[in-house]
């Protein structure tokens, strides 16, 4: 209970109020079709620069969960998902606005929010200490197959190539090497003067989540807005609470889902709305009227993709393994002030994590107030000219990673990655693999070093990296997701080939 | 196979093999060794699936990627001349501010769909890179006390 010792610290005047801040600029950021949560909260951590450690991690959690929920918004309104994990939302929510009864889909998609929300976050509170004490077992070979297993969980569960996707990872681990090496002080693929330092993290996280977005846009060319926004109906607040707690079962199915779909890296909110949906559906005694704007479609969804917030943060927290892209930005966002992720996070930072967690806590309601509040004046974001976006994005792009470190270098490199990023999608290759090799590199590399300098001097590097039940845990796993991915791609394949035969 | 010209999975995939073979050349020849011994398990396992890669498209079998349209290349050039020439040249030499307003201008002007011929859509376009630029100066200049290049102004 060592969380209620800090949730004072929550109510400061500036932690609020920067809680307030994140809260309602994430619900208006998240309404906004094209900016997703990972590059909100990567464009904001320039700003948490001059903030305390404390105190920046508010704004960025408070921005991570509310714009999920503001995703929801203009997948409601306007048939559009303000982020992947709102998706599943638009199949009933969307329907319910046509119906007249878009205010009743937003006040249940906002309290759904709420509650699967904060149920993710009682489970980041109490799982995350039991895991960092478990975690103090692993040695340099243990960390060294986590990072790996980040990277390939990702790059296959993440990718629709399991080739593509591990290639991405392995383009982020080569980023990563780049710079000096800190052993031997030798220069390593050091092309341009300004890889000299290595690539920092921040601006490589703004290019490679904004300019591909940016891009984007401009591919559309000048292309109209032609979102129709629905008028919202006033709807009796109570009558929502009421209809919520009536779908129990759907509300308990979305939030279980995304809870445990939030635990496992890689697999982000999309995949917990869409389960959480479909699982609904199959189990509701109603399966019939899902699709033709049936609230429990819409309460399923929505508490499962913010359930899945808080244990996302479960392996960044206690093993420095981001489990999803946006933690993967948090992370940076804790690198910035000194601070690294891991089991020493609660004896070393208490002051810092606590009032941190305990901020997601508090967001989760204070969302779901100003979401209610704010929704139908925050879907006519999405009404704002795509040109207006693009070039806002690409100038707080330019001056957010300026400002990381004064360097112009800083601008070269979020340039080239965003570009690179950009044509790399275009074929089949993702952001998320990529990141987190860049992010877990330096990990994986610190411990295989130190693994492979223990075992020269014991016994030896095949026995000290291959034996030892954790790390053979963490090998079948790493095999296994590869393993699956790949059978999952040759069966949809399979099917696809049948359906072309037929056709 | 996805309706992309092969050509272009060829090509993007030969990029991405060539680079990670030069990778795998590097490290295995660099000194000192020890520096690289990290470098080296990851170029050799990105080379391999670089080739990998390279291969499928050579024998069309790439099914993910839509790689990019005669349309969708006409439409990024513009904006993608202006992104090069405001990140790599004239953020530096004009200064961030001068560069940003310019930028942002030309964006508006190139993407948005309003009429070019009504005189209030331009002075709508000003009005809102001057807004946008107050903004950035505000958050940047006053409150992140964040130095940038020399304007050629200043």
């Amino acid at each position: 209970m060592e969380f209620l010792f800090y949730l004072g610290d929550v109510f400061t005047p500036v932690n609020f109020g920067l809680l307030l801040l994140g809260t309602i600029g994430g619900l208006i950021l998240g309404a906004t079709p094209g900016l997703s949560p990972t590059m909100t909260v990567a464009l904001m951590i320039p700003f948490t620069f001059k903030l305390e450690p404390q105190q920046g991690l508010i704004l960025l959690g408070a921005a991570y969960t509310s714009t999920v929920a503001g995703g929801a918004v203009s997948a409601i309104l306007l048939k559009i998902p303000g982020a992947p994990a709102n998706i599943a939302t638009t199949l009933d929510g969307h329907t319910m606005a046509q119906n007249g009864q878009g205010a009743k889909a937003l006040q249940l998609s906002f309290i759904a929010s709420a509650i699967g929300g904060l149920f993710g976050v009682f489970l980041l509170i109490f799982l995350t200490p039991v895991l960092a004490t478990w975690a103090l077992a692993f040695g340099p070979s243990e960390l060294f197959w986590l990072a790996i297993l980040g990277v390939t969980v990702i790059g296959t569960l993440d990718s629709s190539s399991v080739v593509k996707g591990l290639l991405s990872g392995c383009i982020g681990l080569w980023l990563a090497t780049i710079g000096f090496d800190d052993i031997m002080g030798a220069q390593r693929f050091i092309f341009h003067p300004v890889l000299g330092g290595g690539i920092n993290v921040i601006p490589a996280l703004i290019g490679l989540f904004a300019i591909p977005q940016v891009i984007t846009m401009f591919a559309k060319g000048r292309a109209n807005v032609d979102a129709e926004i629905i008028l919202v109906q006033r709807h009796p607040i109570g009558a929502a609470f009421r209809e919520v707690f009536k779908r129990k079962r759907a509300l308990a199915i979305g939030t279980a889902v995304g809870s445990i779909i939030g635990l496992i890296p890689g697999v982000g909110g999309q995949i917990a709305g869409l389960v959480a949906y479909d699982q609904s559906k199959k189990m509701s005694l109603e399966s019939e009227k899902f699709g033709t704007g049936h609230p429990e479609g819409v309460i399923a969804a929505e508490s499962a993709n913010n359930a899945m917030v808080g244990p996302s943060l479960v392996p960044l927290l206690t093993l420095s393994i981001p489990g999803s892209p946006t933690a993967a930005v948090l992370l940076g966002g804790l690198l910035i002030h000194g601070i690294f992720p891991g089991p020493g996070l609660f004896t070393q930072y208490p002051q810092v994590v606590w009032p941190f967690i305990n901020s997601m806590l508090i967001g989760q309601i204070l969302m779901a107030v100003f979401g209610l509040l704010i929704a139908g004046w925050a879907a006519n974001v999405a009404r704002v000219p795509q040109a207006i976006m693009a070039a806002v994005v690409l100038g707080l792009a330019v001056f957010g990673s300026y400002s990381v470190q004064n360097s112009i270098g800083d601008v070269y490199v979020m340039a080239s990655l965003g570009l690179g990023m950009y044509f790399l999608e275009r074929f089949g290759f993702s952001a998320a693999p990529l990141v987190l090799g860049l992010i877990l590199g330096p990990i994986a590399e610190a411990n295989f070093m130190q693994g492979t300098m223990i075992a020269n001097a014991t016994v030896g590097q095949a026995t000290y990296f291959f034996t030892g039940g954790l790390n053979w845990l963490l090998i079948i796993i790493v095999v296994t997701s590869i393993g699956y991915s790949i059978w999952m791609e040759l069966r949809q394949r399979r099917y696809t080939t049948k359906e072309d035969a037929q056709a | 196979m996805s309706d992309l010209p092969r050509n272009q999975h060829i090509a993007a995939s030969g990029v991405i093999a060539a680079v990670g073979i030069t990778l795998a050349y590097v490290s295995f020849t660099q000194e000192p060794a020890g520096a690289f011994v990290f470098p080296r398990l990851i170029a050799t396992v990105f080379a391999v699936l670089a080739i990998w890669t390279f291969v499928k498209a050579l024998l069309g079998r790439t099914r993910v990627g839509h790689g990019l349209s005669g349309q969708e290349m006409r439409n990024l050039l513009p904006g993608l001349t202006v992104t090069l020439i405001y990140a790599f040249w004239a953020a530096k030499e004009l200064g961030f501010y001068t560069a940003t307003t310019i930028a942002f201008f030309l964006l508006l002007t190139l993407y948005d769909p309003a009429s070019h011929t009504s005189g209030k859509t331009w002075i709508k376009r000003v009005m809102i890179t001057a807004g946008f630029m107050a903004v950035m100066y505000g958050l940047f200049a006053l409150l992140l006390n964040v130095f940038t290049p020399r304007e050629i102004f200043s």
